[in-house]
């Protein structure tokens, strides 16, 4: 008897646990509320399968325990039962598939006005870059890196001239603006991941991969990497603040743009079609 | 022996191909089986204790060896695990864990755990010694290469140990060694760790091979007269199924092991694109790191189910042995098997959803990956449906078969979570999947082979484990383990990343220094648990209460053997014949509440046997 109880006991245990839980969700501030509803339904769909089964279980070991002289039931096969629990199945598997489906749709789609933020990963350490007037980041490429060029950017590129450079792992997001996590790396895999914003996609050297959200929540946020990247994996961190429009603009004015860095260290100048080195 | 062939050779003239000979006005023989088609194998016996228990050619003997060596690489796994969840739980009691080491000790405890533990035990193990005598052979059909495959695995796993002490330590990658981090410095056993880990990976997959084919040629070739697909035990059916997985999806990763040695070694670039290390460009250039990855799961996610199938075959025996009831829905069960794990192979880069592959991929991926959820939620409702209206004995056996049952639900729905590709987004990376896989691949296999253990030990030794241990052993690892991983999940909503050394004071994480004090100590006590299966054996092994002949009134041949244990060779002179499949318990109109598959019909003509 105690056998039956005991699995009850895990199986309500379990429940409560879900319904008292102080660990949850930590609150959203992105525009992805349709993945936790996806995973709010899967829950009540998953859950209720997983308590229905077990309950069932339990009850057989209250009702079917051994008992000397009783013989089980003898039927290899019901083909109705079964049939109607495939189907019964494989509709509630499409209804959980269905919406996931369209969220990744709207997901890997970018809306035209996203801001493009060349997010730039190595171990272990962050920095972006934001596109200048014209709107456009230039191109880059792992040989370019150094010193003087510090995201690699191709000199002959004259879109790369008025980006942005933010040297520092402190990342400002304008409040229900979308941008475009357009991701690199100059070593090994990273991922740029903020847990209130629910969005994240590996950074691969090699190659850009890109991801979009639209923070909508004014705020002070933790970057973490969520890919192992080596030993100091643990302590990639970094920080997101989304800012109204005011502050953000106050913000974006005082940042260097690729020009200022060049005029500033004077080493390497622009020429009218090419960049020389002195 | 000879004369036996001979004289069924008369009857099949006298017969049709089929079951009776009706038509020819003999009076049809209902204990009518199909003459054997080759002499009986001759086997090497062994006089030596080298050749009898070291270099041994009996399949059981290879079994117990593969059993023996996984759980001591088990242990070392279990230790590991100790050791991290003491740094996650309590950071810093540990003076000497650093970084390194606990990078070092979560990649080995992965590969240990899911490669050289559950894969060797399941296959290595199980495979080896219920093979040959749930299918009625006297052996596999070729002990030689068999014992090679033994020995092979064996300096696996010495290779794999010995990279603790090389300079560097093991490799400290994860057990994905996803490059290019894994032979770059920056990682922990860059150098020379990583190179042993695929050499050892390369042996593991070779001597497998030489087992996998013994397996799969044994099921297909070497079955007793009667024992027809549709009436092998769905253990064995499980077995062969994840030996032709493993077959198809270990070259996955040999290539991967080896081309990444390439790397490392030669400075290839097959996962090495242009990099920028301190400054410095590398002399790598134009490979791509999702390659590896893609290989990697090509084998990972099979992988999975080369675990997971033999464990579903195994406790679809234990449940209906211990129900006194036939399996339900046999033939589905064979199916869903099979169909799993074909489709297994369709759906490895649900691992990658945020990996940076072609987002148009998880589209493709997530379909067929919630497709596998029909057949085996099938599976699951065929188990309880078989303890439905059945004659339940609550020993230790059935309380793991149900504890397997309630952690494979729960880590089979959690998989729905990760499989549907927009939710996998917020939860990949975090304490999620690890809560999800540990339940689901590591629990619930675990449950099945404690279940097997205590079920058929007493064939193995001829003497009952204690049940009264085995009950204190099956209560503390199961509510233990639950109360591991169920909270588990619960961390990764919240956010937090997996394969973190210390998780600083992160506000959203600081709420969660209790969960991993709680989960720590429920690990060492689950752990410190398993210390009551190894006395339980030593002790039994002594003072056990003799088991005698098939102490469950099983069915399946494994327990008819002449002698119990069996000897090598498993049938004294005369080859078992089998009449039917082995799930004949509580027939209608038989005496007894089981029917052996040896047992002819003539035997047994007043039931109605409904599946033979």
């Amino acid at each position: 008897m105690h056998v039956g109880f005991i699995f009850l006991a895990v199986i309500v245990g379990s429940i409560l646990f879900h319904i008292f839980t102080p660990w949850y969700w930590t609150d959203i501030a992105s525009n992805w509320g349709a993945m936790d509803d996806t995973i709010t339904l899967t829950f009540w769909v998953g859950g209720g399968v997983f308590v229905a089964v077990c309950l069932f279980m339990v009850y057989c070991v209250f009702k079917f325990s051994y008992k000397e002289g009783r013989k089980a039931e003898y039927k290899p096969e019901d083909k109705r039962l079964e049939k109607i629990l495939t189907w019964a199945t494989t509709l509630g598997v499409a209804a959980l598939l269905a919406p996931g489906l369209i969220v990744w749709n709207q997901y890997i789609n970018v809306p035209k006005n996203a801001l493009s933020i060349d997010v730039m990963a190595w171990q272990w350490g962050w920095q972006y870059r934001l596109p200048g007037e014209d709107g456009k980041l230039g191109s880059t490429k792992v040989e370019n890196i150094n010193d003087n060029n510090p995201f690699g950017i191709i000199l002959e590129d004259t879109n790369g001239r008025d980006d942005v450079l933010i040297q520092s792992d402190v990342l400002h997001l304008k409040n229900n603006k979308p941008v475009k996590i357009l991701l690199r790396s100059v070593d090994v895999l990273h991922n740029w991941y903020v847990p209130q914003f629910r969005a994240k996609m590996d950074a691969v050297p090699g190659t850009i991969t890109y991801y979009w959200f639209e923070p909508n929540k004014v705020g002070e946020y933790e970057v973490l990497c969520a890919e192992y990247c080596g030993v100091g994996h643990y302590a990639m961190r970094g920080r997101v603040f989304v800012k109204n429009e005011e502050d953000y603009k106050n913000w974006i004015k005082e940042q260097e743009t690729f020009s200022d860095l060049i005029a500033r260290q004077k080493i390497i100048e622009f020429s009218e079609t090419k960049l020389a080195k002195k | 022996m000879s004369e036996d062939i001979n004289e069924n050779k008369t009857i099949q003239a006298q017969s049709s191909e089929t079951i009776s000979g009706g038509e020819t006005g003999v009076a049809p023989d209902i204990d009518y089986v199909r003459p054997a088609e080759l002499a009986d194998q001759d086997l090497y016996h062994g006089h030596t204790f080298i050749t009898k228990w070291v270099f041994c050619q009996d399949a059981k003997v290879i079994g117990v060896q593969y059993f023996l060596l996984a759980t001591f690489t088990g242990i070392i796994g279990l230790i590991l695990s100790w050791l991290m969840r003491l740094q996650l739980g309590f950071p810093g009691a540990a003076g000497f864990m650093t970084a390194e080491h606990y990078y070092q000790f979560v990649t080995m405890h992965g590969m240990i755990m899911v490669v050289y533990f559950l894969t060797a035990l399941f296959l290595g193990g199980f495979g080896n010694y219920l093979i040959p005598l749930m299918t009625g052979a006297r052996d596999m059909v070729f002990p030689y290469v068999n014992m090679v495959s033994f020995w092979m695995f064996f300096v696996a796993v010495g290779v794999l140990l010995a990279s603790f002490f090389v300079p560097g330590g093991p490799t400290g990658s994860g057990w994905t060694l996803y490059p290019p981090q894994a032979i770059l410095e920056g990682t922990p056993g860059s150098g020379m760790g990583i190179i042993l880990m695929c050499v050892s990976l390369i042996l593991f997959v070779a001597g497998f091979t030489m087992g996998g084919l013994n397996y799969l040629i044994t099921i297909l070739q070497a079955r007793t007269r009667g024992m027809t697909l549709m009436r092998m035990p769905l253990t064995v059916w499980g077995i062969f199924t994840a030996t032709v997985l493993a077959m198809l999806a270990f070259p996955a990763l040999l290539v991967s092991a080896l081309m990444m040695t390439l790397d490392k070694v030669l400075a290839t670039s097959f996962f090495m694109p242009t990099i920028l290390k301190a400054g410095e460009v590398l002399e790598y250039g134009g490979g791509t790191p999702i390659l590896f990855q893609h290989l990697f799961w090509f084998f990972g996610h099979p992988e999975v189910y080369i675990v997971a199938l033999p464990a579903f075959g195994i406790v679809s025996d234990l449940i209906s042995v211990h129900s006194r009831k036939n399996i339900f829905g046999y033939r589905m069960m064979v199916w869903a098997i099979v169909v799993i794990g074909a489709l297994s192979f369709f759906v490895w880069a649900h691992h990658m959803y945020v990996s940076g592959m072609h987002p148009w991929f998880g589209f493709f991926f997530a379909t067929t990956t919630l497709i596998i959820a029909v057949p085996t939620a099938m599976k699951v409702y065929n188990w309880i449906l078989t303890l439905w209206r059945g004659n339940i004995r609550l020993n230790t056996v059935m309380l793991w078969c149900l504890g397997f049952i309630v952690t494979f639900v729960n880590g089979g729905i959690t998989g729905i979570f990760l499989g549907n590709v927009t939710v996998d987004v917020p939860l990949s990376d975090t304490y999620f999947v690890v809560a999800h896989f540990h339940m689901v691949m590591g629990i619930a296999p675990l449950m099945v082979i404690m279940g097997a253990v205590y079920h058929w030990f007493p064939l193995v030794a001829g003497r009952m484990l204690s049940e009264k241990l085995g009950k204190w052993h099956f209560w503390i690892t199961f509510l233990g383990a639950y109360s591991i991983y169920f909270p588990m999940h619960y961390l990764g909503f919240i956010g937090v990343p997996r394969r973190y050394f210390e998780m600083y004071d992160s506000p959203y994480i600081t709420s969660a220094v209790g969960m991993n004090q709680f989960i720590s100590t429920s690990a060492f006590i689950v752990g410190a648990a398993q210390f009551i299966l190894i006395y339980n054996i030593v002790v039994s092994l002594k003072i056990g209460k003799p088991a005698g002949k098939n102490p469950w009134q099983a069915n399946s041949l494994e327990w008819l053997t002449p002698t119990v244990p069996p000897e090598h060779g498993n049938w004294g002179d005369k080859l078992p014949v089998v009449y039917r499949w082995p799930y004949d318990f509580s027939v209608p109109g038989a005496k007894e509440d089981f029917i052996p598959q040896t047992t002819p019909p003539s035997e047994v003509v007043e039931t109605e046997v409904e599946k033979t």
